[in-house]
């Protein structure tokens, strides 16, 4: 069986790194990573992607604006976007939820809660 | 808020390293804010960017249970978000508090080291009142939120961060046109093709938001809609972008009294403001971009599909490990050596085929090693411009607190040098930088009074020079009154009422321990550590600093440094039975001594070279042992020499050249002058490596002294 894809988009080194540990606890899955919203977006179209995990705070496209894509295109409609952002105002993640999110993680969080999320989906 | 989980030693070092750098990065844009506020014209999208440094940081330092770090991140985040959305000016207050989060941050980095965190609790909950004490409620907006009226597509303005919507809002604010401009690219390189199309446009305006969207055909393109606040009409802009893959989807302008003055609009552009979400609208028209650009450009690639993973083309490496790749490189020139001896020998014993054969190996091994090593030896090399940003800060910082007006040039940022060299020389370089500005540079009044400009100039310039990297220091200060350094040599005993010195000896003492120039010791540079000590730093990575100055016109200091201290050539010489080596980028000549070219002054050996006196040093009464065997009929000279400095060691043979790994003697045998340490020789020799340098200021000072 091919394992399931997950992305990991965030501008911060050690946080992927922080993430990608994470993730690999649940064993078979295939982990790509983008530091930014450009890299996010080429590899989207190149690789089936299962579960999207993005921060917001990016230069040039953040992650409300790569989800807002994400969500406008047919083809990855159904894919699910965990946002995971610092920012923790309700407004903000009323923001996000209303985009199309999936799930909106608040940093900083505990892994059983990340874990719990993407168990979810995939 | 959740607890934050424990991450692993080596999460935690990969935390500090990134927040290091973004530490760096704040304190670098911050220094160009303050540039820019100077002149009351600053840049939006680097206060973002600067506002974006902080919140990583916050976010980084929570995710990594440092809390007191994500603390301090969070209010100077607040601050600068603050700043950003117009409730807070740029006061030169709040500028003073954004540079002293950095110096906090930099500190509170350095304690989550070696555990210290706690004892900067005070410090951490005063800089928060400090920034909470700036942050008075602003007074409400009467926004008749004129955004609305715009009538922006639904989609552009539902994915606005609110800093985004702000910027919109002060765009309208400032009666600029708002556009849409939509363009289509190729998924290969739509970094570029928008690069340079939001550059064309920041030219002439702001880039609020860059929305990508759904290509005509999402296997080889990608749109974008970028929101662009301008002064620009439609047409104006639409003659700034034409020959691009762009076009105008969208213009208006709202006036301020909240009605709407809307361009002409295709037709085809329903943009209702309560619409829901409908990119599909938008994506219709640029068709006719997207086949031009079809025409132009070959189809992408098959392989790109495997380009997907691989995008990020640097590697963090921690330095020890490329250390543990340069011993064992070091080891392998040993082995290398080894065999090449033994060949020698095999072929010294008989002509023989095998030791033909095995001399061709080996020459084959150190072609191939060489290779490696150069190759091991670049991923060390980082261009001295690293410290530039650091001492930029510096300079800013003091001058700042001192009121002084201070030009720093920087030349030759790209010069390369061995990263461990940069770490070492850092603070030696920024306590010389700092003497500069604190000492060097005079008032602006004194400057003025002296016929000089207002503002001082300190230059740092790097540059290879052979096998050495040159560091230089510059300022067109007061100079240094040596007249005062010898009164103070007097006071201190360092020198008697009749000695001889020339000018050059007098600023020698400015290196002697515990020597401090400073008439007052401020804040800045009197903070205990003396020239001596940045001599004997920068002495420990074998390099030299070197002072000249003229009074009224200010000081240059030169530091010399070899380019690696990992693998060096080295002159392997005999003396009073031992061998030393002497690392070749300090030798300038050997000369074979007679005995009847001796002369003897003030008690000291010297010889005549080429009308210069040398001064000669036998290394067994340097080093104080005892002579095995007798010394040669025929000894050598090895002139050894540092910047400006020259000295002869008398030896009783030269052995040859070879290659080196230099392994430090430890703790022990620090105090030890004139030895930088051990190396192997490859036939199971260990021997001691002289270190010039330390050589020749140790026998200034005795001279001095006695």
């Amino acid at each position: 069986m091919k394992p399931l894809t997950v992305l990991v988009v965030d501008d911060s080194a050690a946080m992927r790194t922080l993430l990608v540990s994470t993730l690999e606890t649940l064993g078979s899955l295939e982990i790509l990573q983008a530091a930014n919203g450009f890299e996010a977006l080429r590899i989207l179209p190149r690789q089936e992607i299962n579960l999207l995990l993005t921060d917001i705070n990016m230069p040039d496209i953040n992650g409300l604006e790569l989800l807002s894509f994400v969500r406008s295109n047919p083809v990855y409609k159904e894919m699910p976007v965990v946002i995971i952002s610092t920012e923790g105002s309700s407004k903000d993640i009323e923001k996000g939820m209303s985009l199309g999110a999936s799930e909106y993680l608040v940093k900083p969080f505990m892994p059983e809660q990340l874990l719990e999320i993407v168990r979810k989906y995939i | 808020m959740s607890k934050a989980p424990a991450p692993s030693r080596n999460a935690a070092l990969d935390f500090l390293a990134e927040a290091e750098e973004v530490v760096e990065d704040l304190g670098t844009r911050l220094g160009e804010l303050s540039e820019m506020a100077e002149k009351d014209n600053w840049d939006p999208d680097l206060l973002n960017a600067i506002f974006r440094d902080a919140h990583s940081l916050k976010g980084l330092a929570g995710m990594f249970g440092f809390a007191m770090v994500s603390e301090v991140a969070h209010h100077t985040e607040t601050l600068l978000d603050w700043l950003r959305m117009g409730k807070v000016s740029l006061t030169s207050q709040v500028m003073e508090i954004l540079f002293a989060s950095v110096e906090l941050l930099t500190a509170l980095l350095r304690a989550t080291l070696d555990d210290t965190l706690e004892q900067h609790r005070s410090e951490a909950e005063n800089h928060a009142k400090r920034i909470n004490a700036c942050l008075n409620p602003p007074a409400a907006k009467e926004n008749s939120s004129p955004l609305q009226q715009l009538g922006l597509p639904a989609n552009m303005t539902s994915s606005l961060t609110d800093y985004e919507e702000h910027r919109l809002q002060e765009n309208i604010d400032k009666a600029r046109f708002i556009h849409v401009v939509h363009a289509s690219f190729e998924l290969a390189s739509f970094d570029e093709g928008l690069g340079e199309l939001t550059a064309t446009i920041k030219e002439h305006g702001e880039v609020i938001s860059t929305l990508p969207s759904m290509g005509e055909n999402m296997e080889t393109h990608i749109d974008f809609d970028l929101l662009v606040g301008s002064k620009c009409t439609k047409e104006q802009l639409d003659a700034i972008i034409a020959g691009s893959a762009a076009s105008i989807t969208f213009s208006g302008k709202a006036t301020t009294a909240g009605e709407t003055a809307r361009e002409t609009l295709p037709a085809d552009k329903p943009s209702l403001p309560d619409a829901p979400a409908a990119p599909a609208t938008l994506e219709q028209q640029p068709l006719q971009t997207d086949t031009i650009l079809n025409d132009k450009t070959p189809k992408a690639a098959p392989d790109e599909l495997i380009s997907a993973k691989s995008i990020s083309s640097t590697v963090r490496v921690d330095i020890g490990k490329l250390d543990e790749l340069m011993n064992i490189v070091g080891e392998l020139v040993l082995a290398h050596s080894t065999i090449a001896s033994i060949t020698g020998k095999m072929r010294a014993e008989g002509f023989s085929r095998t030791a033909i054969d095995l001399g061709k190996a080996a020459k084959d091994l150190e072609r191939r090693l060489g290779d490696l090593q150069k190759g091991v030896m670049d991923i060390r090399m980082i261009p001295v411009g690293q410290l530039y940003d650091k001492m930029t800060r510096i300079v800013r910082k003091i001058s700042r607190e001192q009121g002084k007006k201070i030009d720093l040039k920087l030349f030759g940022a790209e010069t390369e040098l061995d990263k461990l060299i940069v770490e070492d020389i850092a603070d030696p370089l920024m306590h010389i930088i700092r003497n500069a500005v604190d000492h060097g540079i005079e008032t602006p009044e004194k400057r003025l009074a002296a016929g000089k400009s207002e503002r001082g100039t300190v230059r740092l310039a790097s540059y290879q020079k052979g096998n050495h990297v040159v560091i230089e220091v510059e300022d067109d200060g007061g100079g240094i009154d040596t007249e005062k350094i010898r009164c103070k040599a007097l006071q201190k005993g360092l020198i008697q009422e009749n000695s001889q010195l020339s000018e050059r000896e007098i600023l020698e003492l400015i290196f002697h321990p515990g020597f401090s120039t400073a008439e007052t010791v401020t804040a800045v540079s009197g903070r205990g550590v003396g020239m001596d000590v940045v001599r004997n730093n920068i002495a420990a990575v074998s390099g030299m600093v070197d002072l000249e100055t003229r009074l009224g016109y200010g000081s240059r200091f030169t530091i010399v440094l070899p380019i690696t201290l990992a693998i060096i050539k080295a002159l392997i010489v005999f003396c009073a039975g031992r061998i030393y080596a002497i690392p070749i980028t300090s030798v300038i000549e050997s000369i074979i001594l007679s005995a009847d070219q001796i002369r003897t002054v003030e008690g000291k050996e010297v010889i005549s070279l080429r009308e210069q006196t040398l001064p000669l040093v036998r290394l067994e009464n340097f080093f104080r042992i005892e002579r095995i065997g007798k010394p040669a009929d025929e000894q050598y000279v090895v002139v050894v020499g540092v910047a400006e400095k020259r000295l002869g060691l008398v030896v009783d043979d030269l052995i040859g050249q070879q290659d080196i790994v230099i392994k430090t003697l430890g703790e022990a045998f620090k105090t030890l002058k004139g030895i930088s340490g051990a190396a192997d020789l490859g036939d199971q020799r260990t021997i001691l490596v002289l270190d010039s340098g330390s050589i020749i200021s140790e026998l200034m000072r005795s001279n001095q002294g006695g």
